[in-house]
């Protein structure tokens, strides 16, 4: 059985859309967004939520990058990967609201490094987390603030998520 | 059984005959009938050679008994065909004096397996000082006719001059290891492009070919006789045959591993593959061959050199040099020089029995199989290919260079004076020979 | 990668990947908390045969920070000195749980033999054999000279269009023929320049123009000029007369500094010869990188670390 498309480009602006609103509607007080996307496409996603950000409300957020293939928990069992740069706004992430943005939320253990990675930058007085798929079966105690589409899987399915940017076209499909 | 019988061997790859050894001498050659006391050996398809002769071992007895014995060597020697060996003077005690090469000698004769001609030590402890004890060991039961401080080179030129001399009265010969030490100094292998980028220290060629023009000079003024050993190198081979057409009495040795090995095989440092003199280029192994078959070279002799597994299992610079040969010498002459048709069989029992012993004086080797000479014999079965491992190896010591390749020829049954040592490729039992011998 | 032995195994793809991830380790350095938890678990030995504290410090730094345990087993004065072979002192460590063997030795070939001798199955990383290589210099180099000239638009880049000039005792530098092999690799033009008695054996072989004399080889404008250790005890075997002379015809004397570019980067492997190889205006100049060179090789020994010894055995032999 082929590929099913479960959110097209259309679908994944308003998602965004949507998450960026409940970011700004969460954030309390005068606190400082720093959305930090989990390469690869969370940084692209991570971009794209903080441009929408900054549209309604200019100047309170930034967005960067977090690499967390040094912190990950499964580096002896796979193939020797080459880190992804990390880049922390201006400012740093002390005393920030940083957003973690992933485009898939599945075991948790890759939120788990990005956790660890991020103390080694910084204190920050919270940290949230903002996937655009959450497709379940989580391995640790971790869930998400903000869901583009909560999408019921089993683990033998394959979920995809395709960006213009990265993969010429933008989609998120489920596979056998 | 009281003689033996070989039936049908092919004598120097020419005609096929029998040959009945009786006594410790061939009785009779020909077409002939198995009498009921003799064992028959089946030498069908197989190539009968006088007992093969090596200029060039290292016994390591007295002192490095680690490595290899009389005992252990001389089997080596009969796996390879050899009816005797001239060992060489570097052991510890060294071989400087009438005592210690008539223990030697003994241990070889008691053993039976080849016979053992100690060479002796041109110089006392192989220092480069004073001449050795010469005379005496001429005169001593081992009957020194070969001086030679091998592992070192006798470098001043005046001992050089009456060293020369001196063995002349005795008709001896120098053999001199050829190799300039100060161009020398921590020298690791072949200098050349390889050992630049290995970051070893080289051994140039000049550094051999620079001692043996003087050497050659020298036998010329003292009109002695000169034997170079182990020559590596194209400019060696111009110099030897410059000296052979100008007359002057030089002989010269090749080793098989220099006939077959290049110092490309030092790139994984590997120490099995450092020797003295180093493994040189493909253009010094084609001169080498060319000299053997021309008779520039005149013989081929091991350097057998056994060492214990720790003295090659460390660094490069750190491992001791040198290769074992003698089981490995004839399927390498017969890969490197039969197949390529550079030299023929009978050329082969000149270049590896008759022109050895008769460079090192040692009488009854080397003979043609002809009724009434001594019963020194090797049969080889040119058809036989294999894939050569240290299971082929019968001395104490591992460290042979041809693990891994392909070589023809295989010593299917020697006989020493009489004695079966090798029958049907297996060594005979030590008790027998020695009973025997 | 299984080992790192030589930068002659090296392609520019991976060269340029190893600066890259040097680029990753070196952003940790700003950070609040420096050490990283990459390599927690796993066991980093440092076998050294040849005292070099300042390699040695540098590659123990660099496996602390990737949180690696780190064992230093200095073989002077220890069993290794009794007799006990490289063969035996290796599967020891081994036998300790060693996932990676840092080896210094006296030996050309050393590493090569504990890497392929079939002894032990750790990774292996070159920190110097003899007179053969000693590729993280190269590596730190590289990254280096990347640095300087790009800053922080240095990933991905090679070093084409960069002209090196290497001065000095060429025959027994591991450096030299690190740095031969690795800078032509990434696309430098390499010139060296030495006394014909301190050229190696084959040296017309190399992929690099040889000059005898330090002048025509200046006059070429480089955008590196290395300078090398000159050891004492050379002028003692002929290598050349008198460290005068040496200074004279081979030095980078403060008026040949002067004469350089603006541009023109000064490095030294270390330590320096004040006064024989290198003048203190030169080395105490803002062109020299002497100082930078110790700071990335921390950086370029964590980026190999990780490459040898974090993925899966299998995945990376």
């Amino acid at each position: 059985m082929s590929a099913r498309t479960v959110l097209h480009d259309a679908d994944i602006a308003r998602a965004l859309r949507r998450i960026a609103h409940e970011i700004l509607e969460s954030r309390r007080g005068d606190g400082r967004l720093v959305l930090l996307g989990i390469p690869t496409r969370g940084t692209v996603l991570a971009e794209r939520i903080q441009a929408v950000i900054d549209d309604i409300e200019p100047g309170v957020s930034s967005a960067g990058s977090l690499d967390i293939t040094l912190y990950r928990d499964d580096l002896a069992r796979t193939p020797t990967r080459a880190p992804q740069p990390t880049r922390i706004p201006a400012g740093g992430i002390d005393d920030a609201i940083v957003v973690l943005v992933d485009d898939v939320l599945y075991s948790g253990r890759t939120v788990r490094a990005a956790l660890d990675a991020l103390a080694d930058h910084g204190r920050p007085r919270a940290v949230r987390l903002a996937v655009l798929v959450d497709r379940g079966h989580r391995e640790l105690p971790i869930r998400a603030d903000f869901v583009g589409k909560n999408l019921p899987s089993a683990t033998s399915e394959r979920v995809s998520v395709r960006l213009a940017d990265v993969d010429g076209v933008e989609e998120v499909t489920i596979e056998p | 059984m009281t003689g033996t019988l070989i039936r049908g061997a092919s004598l120097l790859g020419e005609t096929r005959e029998d040959i009945r050894i009786r006594g410790g001498r061939i009785a009779a050659t020909g077409r002939l009938t198995p009498e009921l006391d003799e064992r028959v050996i089946d030498a069908d398809g197989l190539l009968a050679l006088p007992g093969l002769v090596d200029l060039h071992t290292h016994l390591r007895e007295p002192g490095g008994e680690a490595s290899e014995t009389v005992l252990t060597g001389t089997r080596a020697a009969a796996a390879g065909g050899y009816t005797a060996v001239f060992a060489m003077a570097n052991t510890s005690p060294v071989a400087d004096t009438a005592g210690v090469v008539e223990q030697v000698h003994a241990l070889g004769a008691q053993h039976g397996y080849a016979t053992v001609r100690p060479i002796g030590a041109v110089t006392v402890g192989l220092e480069g000082e004073r001449l050795s004890e010469i005379g005496a060991m001429a005169r001593s039961r081992a009957q020194v006719r070969v001086f030679s401080d091998d592992g070192k080179c006798v470098h001043d030129a005046l001992l050089m001059r009456r060293a020369l001399e001196y063995v002349a009265t005795f008709d001896g010969v120098i053999a001199q290891h050829a190799q300039e030490p100060r161009l020398t100094e921590g020298a690791q292998m072949n200098e050349g492009a390889l050992s630049g980028e290995l970051g070893l220290a080289g051994w140039p060629a000049v550094a051999e070919e620079s001692i043996v023009a003087r050497d050659v000079l020298l036998a010329q003024h003292t009109g002695a006789r000169l034997h170079v050993c182990h020559v590596s190198t194209a400019g060696s081979v111009d110099v030897i045959r410059w000296a052979k057409a100008r007359g002057i009495a030089v002989t010269a040795e090749v080793t098989p591993h220099h006939l077959l090995l290049t110092e490309e095989l030092a790139r994984g440092y590997d120490a099995r593959f450092k020797v003295n003199p180093p493994l040189r280029r493909d253009d010094d192994v084609r001169a080498l061959r060319e000299a053997l078959a021309d008779g520039t070279i005149d013989i081929v002799a091991t350097d057998h050199a056994p060492h214990p597994a720790e003295a090659k299992e460390c660094t490069w610079a750190e491992a001791a040099f040198g290769m074992v040969g003698l089981e490995s010498a004839l399927p390498v002459l017969q890969t490197t020089m039969i197949e390529t048709g550079m030299l023929g069989w009978a050329d082969l029992a000149r270049v590896m029995s008759s022109a050895p012993a008769e460079i090192g004086r040692l009488d009854g080797y080397g003979d043609p199989l002809t009724e009434g000479a001594p019963a020194h014999v090797t049969l080889v079965d040119p058809a036989a290919r294999r894939t050569w491992s240290t299971g082929d190896l019968r001395g104490r010591s591992r460290n042979t260079p041809y693990t891994g390749v392909e070589l023809a020829g295989a010593i299917v049954a020697t006989v020493h004076g009489g004695v079966a040592t090798v029958l049907d490729g297996t060594l005979v039992d030590a008790e027998e020979v020695a009973r025997r011998g | 990668m299984k080992h790192l032995l030589s930068t002659r195994d090296l392609d520019r793809e991976t060269a340029v990947g190893i600066l890259d991830i040097a680029e990753d380790m070196a952003l940790t350095a700003d950070r609040e908390v420096r050490k990283l938890p990459t390599l927690r678990g796993r066991t980093v030995v440092n076998l050294f045969f040849e005292d070099s504290t300042r390699t040695r410090l540098s590659f123990e730094s660099a496996a602390k920070r990737l949180s690696a345990d780190v064992i230093t087993f200095s073989a002077k004065g220890s069993s290794v000195s009794k007799g006990e072979s490289l063969k035996d002192t290796a599967q020891t460590l081994q036998a300790m749980g060693a996932d990676a063997i840092v080896v210094r030795h006296h030996g050309s070939g050393a590493a090569h033999q504990l890497a392929h001798a079939g002894w032990i199955d750790a990774h292996v990383l070159n920190a110097g054999d003899g007179t053969h290589e000693h590729p993280t210099q190269a590596l730190l180099d590289a990254f280096t000279m990347r640095q300087r000239r790009y800053g922080a638009d240095s990933r991905g880049r090679d070093l084409s269009g960069m002209r090196v000039v290497i001065v000095g005792d060429i025959v027994h530098s591991r450096v030299a023929r690190s740095n031969v092999w690795l800078l032509t690799t990434l696309g430098a033009e390499v010139h060296l320049v030495a006394p014909r008695t301190l050229l190696p054996a084959g040296v017309e072989t190399w992929p690099v123009t040889v000059h005898e004399h330090l002048e025509p080889a200046l006059a070429l404008r480089p955008d590196v000029v290395m300078m090398l250790r000159i050891q004492q005890e050379r002028m003692h075997a002929a290598f050349f007369p008198s460290g005068r002379e040496y200074a004279r015809e081979w030095g980078l004397t403060a008026e040949r500094f002067a004469a350089l570019g603006p541009d023109t980067m000064v490095m030294h492997p270390g330590p320096m010869n004040r006064g024989l190889e290198i003048s203190s205006a030169a080395a105490d100049s803002s062109a020299s990188t002497v100082l930078a060179q110790v700071t990335n090789g921390v950086f370029i020994r964590m980026a190999v670390l990780y490459l040898l010894v974090a993925g899966s055995q299998e995945a990376s032999a």
